[in-house]
């Protein structure tokens, strides 16, 4: 029994003495958590407060001031004075700008493609499909989730291949770069684009769709006025899934993209290959800015109210 | 409301004055390092610890066929824990926490071990098997600084020229097949190359014989106007390039479909590509090349069992079985014997020094020049890094 719960003694009523019986009296600890809302509230948040300052705000935070340091480049010791120096790198050097918009790009392109794909899929799930296929459908989309990305990605690596599976479908392969890139990923994430977009539609009461139809509404007009309106949150959960995953990837790239880079590469190399921490860190608060500028954005329209 | 945003204010000044402390926290003093060789070994420690390219420290987990580390552990009774790692700057963040008492060291790693003093002189006298090493590599500008001998060597290879016969043809003698334009043409997108910024060696390599006004002397030691032309090069070459590869395996899987039919290779590599029409030459130019040696951590705790460890990697057996398995030429004559393969040491060019003439060892490029030039200053690791980003865009 916990502590906070009445315990039997404390609703004996009191000596006859008493006018009137007594309500239950709370332990002193429930008392005073009872009286202290404050104390209350920081008691029950303290946790996964500490757990979002330490492993979220702390290492974001630390990610921006190990960007402002630099590196000697023999001994790799890292210099702690402030510079903008890689602030500055990534300004004046062309080849950031140009690895930014392509990553933009394939982020774009793979969200697109994902949710153009994930809404027809859901809607079957959703509205027409009996309960039996429905789960079976679910267990279907979940089934690739369980193999290791790695696995994944080097079976798609085979498939790209001359001669590989690509090949045989008679449209040739495109060959390891960006479209495989895009190809590659874009299977990867469906699974986090259609569960999102399932579980907005399951939602939407068939009655309304049912009440639409008997006042006529041809069913083009159904989906755009009242089925989409609905959707719109799970769409944008999907979207920000695949998007923000794509932004931050480099495995597909390294093993698909060809001669390719993206962000993810570059945050790779420095970090692992140059030893330059700072640089790597500068760079990687650039999808981190992108997912700040775009979750606002989001915001703005109202499309998150409902998350 | 302003009030709120003073609290903003002040928590975020608190979270940065933790983060700083947090940070700087993680950088340690240099305490308990010794950088000086020992006079004479004591009693052994009873363990060792072991830092090496994968395939260096083998006790017969992964292929139970392979096993040397038993062998030692039986004889020296020192039980030996080990990882490894795959790019030289991994290792060399690892070797900086202090937990590994040896490193196998690329010469593009050597040198910052030394420099960042994580690595201790070595007692050669202390090492009997030191004495059957070819001579050539002993005493070689990246285990030895200022007279002092860092590291023992292990073995050698070559950064080779890779060409399927069918599309290159006739077979290539020159790395013009990966630069030249005219070569280049008939391949695109099938041409591979290594993806580590020490890759713009090879290209000043081809520079230094192709076009001698740049004055290049040592493809480590390039200054501004000389690794621009090196990157003015590769950028070229990016255009015909279909993939960069580092990792082996995804190499040989190119070269087996035909997604890449030239490019630079390992010998190991060629070993285990089963497609009879891939090749390997040693091109007119010679090649880079890496040669590893085993150092001594500066903060070993048990330097005896590691010294153990050093003279039993040199020995004839140990050495021919690890550099049979990693595919590389071993460090002695006598190690040459005892490899199962007695083609093994020809097909590496074992102790050929006129071949290892041919070869530039990897270094890391710094900014004092490397081929002693004392008028300009070169490029160092982090420009050619900056470089490497820009050559790929």
């Amino acid at each position: 029994m916990s502590a906070a719960s009445p315990s039997p003694s404390d609703i004996r009523p009191g000596p006859a003495t008493d006018p009137a019986p007594r309500g239950p009296v709370a332990r002193p600890g429930s008392r005073l958590l009872h009286r202290m809302v404050w104390l209350r509230l920081s008691l029950l948040l303290s946790a996964p407060l500490a757990w979002m300052l330490l492993v979220y705000v702390v290492a974001l935070a630390a990610l921006l001031i190990t960007s402002l340091w630099s590196v000697d480049s023999l001994t790799s010791e890292i210099d702690r004075t402030w510079t903008f120096d890689n602030f500055r790198t990534l300004l004046d050097n062309e080849v950031y700008r140009t690895v930014t918009l392509r990553t933009l790009g394939v982020a774009i392109a793979v969200t697109v493609i994902d949710v153009a794909i994930a809404l027809p899929i859901a809607f079957y799930m959703a509205k027409i499909a009996s309960p039996r296929v429905r789960r079976m459908l679910v267990v279907a989309v979940l089934t690739p989730l369980w193999a290791s990305y790695l696995v994944k990605v080097f079976s798609w690596r085979v498939v790209l291949s001359e001669g590989g599976l690509a090949d045989w479908t008679g449209f040739g392969s495109p060959g390891y770069g960006l479209t495989a890139v895009i190809i590659t990923q874009a299977y990867i994430w469906l699974p986090y684009v259609i569960l999102p977009i399932f579980a907005s539609l399951e939602r939407v009461p068939d009655s309304l769709l049912e009440a639409a139809g008997d006042l006529g509404a041809p069913s083009g007009l159904v989906l755009r006025s009242i089925v989409f309106p609905l959707l719109v949150p799970g769409i944008v959960a999907g979207a920000i899934f695949s998007f923000s995953l794509t932004m931050g990837d480099y495995i597909t790239v390294n093993i698909v993209g060809g001669a390719n880079q993206m962000l993810g590469n570059l945050v790779y190399i420095n970090a692992g290959a140059a030893n330059n921490l700072p640089l790597a860190a500068a760079i990687a608060m650039i999808p981190i800015v992108v997912m700040l500028v775009l979750l606002t954005a989001i915001r703005r329209t109202g499309a998150l109210d409902n998350l | 409301m302003k009030n709120t945003f003073r609290k903003g204010r002040v928590a975020a000044a608190c979270l940065t004055l933790l983060s700083v402390s947090v940070l700087s926290a993680c950088g340690s003093g240099d305490d308990d390092k010794k950088t000086e060789a020992v006079e004479k070994l004591g009693k052994t420690e009873g363990k060792v610890s072991i830092l090496a390219w994968p395939g260096y420290v083998e006790d017969g987990s992964n292929d139970p066929a392979v096993d040397w580390v038993s062998a030692f552990e039986k004889e020296t009774g020192c039980e030996v824990t080990s990882k490894s790692y795959g790019t030289s700057d991994e290792a060399f963040n690892l070797a900086k926490s202090g937990e590994y008492d040896v490193i196998a060291a690329s010469g593009d790693l050597s040198l910052r071990l030394v420099a960042s003093k994580e690595a201790q002189a070595i007692n050669t006298d202390l090492v009997p098997n030191y004495a059957n090493v070819y001579d050539f590599l002993k005493n070689t500008e990246w285990n030895t600084v200022d007279g002092k001998n860092y590291g023992v060597p292990h073995g050698y290879g070559a950064n080779l020229l890779m060409f399927n016969k069918n599309n290159v043809n006739p077979a290539p003698t020159s790395w013009g097949a990966v630069f030249d334009k005219a070569q280049l043409e008939k391949n695109k997108g099938k041409v591979t190359a290594y993806d580590s910024p020490i890759y713009i060696a090879d290209a000043a390599l081809y520079l230094m014989k192709t076009k001698p006004e740049l004055k290049i002397e040592n493809p480590y030691a390039l200054d501004q106007e000389q690794l621009d032309a090196a990157v003015a090069l590769l950028k070229e070459q990016r255009q015909y390039v279909g993939e960069y590869w580092s990792d082996y395996l995804k190499e040989i899987q190119a070269f087996e479909t035909g997604d890449s039919v030239v490019g630079t290779t390992w010998q190991v590599i060629k070993n285990n590509i089963k497609n009879k029409d891939v090749e390997v030459t040693l091109p007119t130019e010679g090649a880079t090349a890496w040669n590893d040696t085993w150092m001594l951590s500066s903060q070993a705790k048990n330097p005896n069992c590691a010294y153990k460890w050093m003279d039993y990697i040199l020995s004839p057996e140990a050495n021919a079985q690890a550099t049979e398995y990693f595919g590389e030429a071993p460090n002695s004559p006598q190690a040459c014997e005892k490899t199962t393969d007695p083609d093994h040491c020809a097909t590496f060019h074992a102790g050929d020094q006129e071949y290892a003439k041919q070869l530039w060892f990897w270094r890391t490029p710094v900014k004092k020049c490397l081929d002693g030039r004392t008028d300009v200053e070169c490029t160092d690791y982090a420009q050619w890094t900056e470089a490497w980003t820009e050559i790929k865009g």
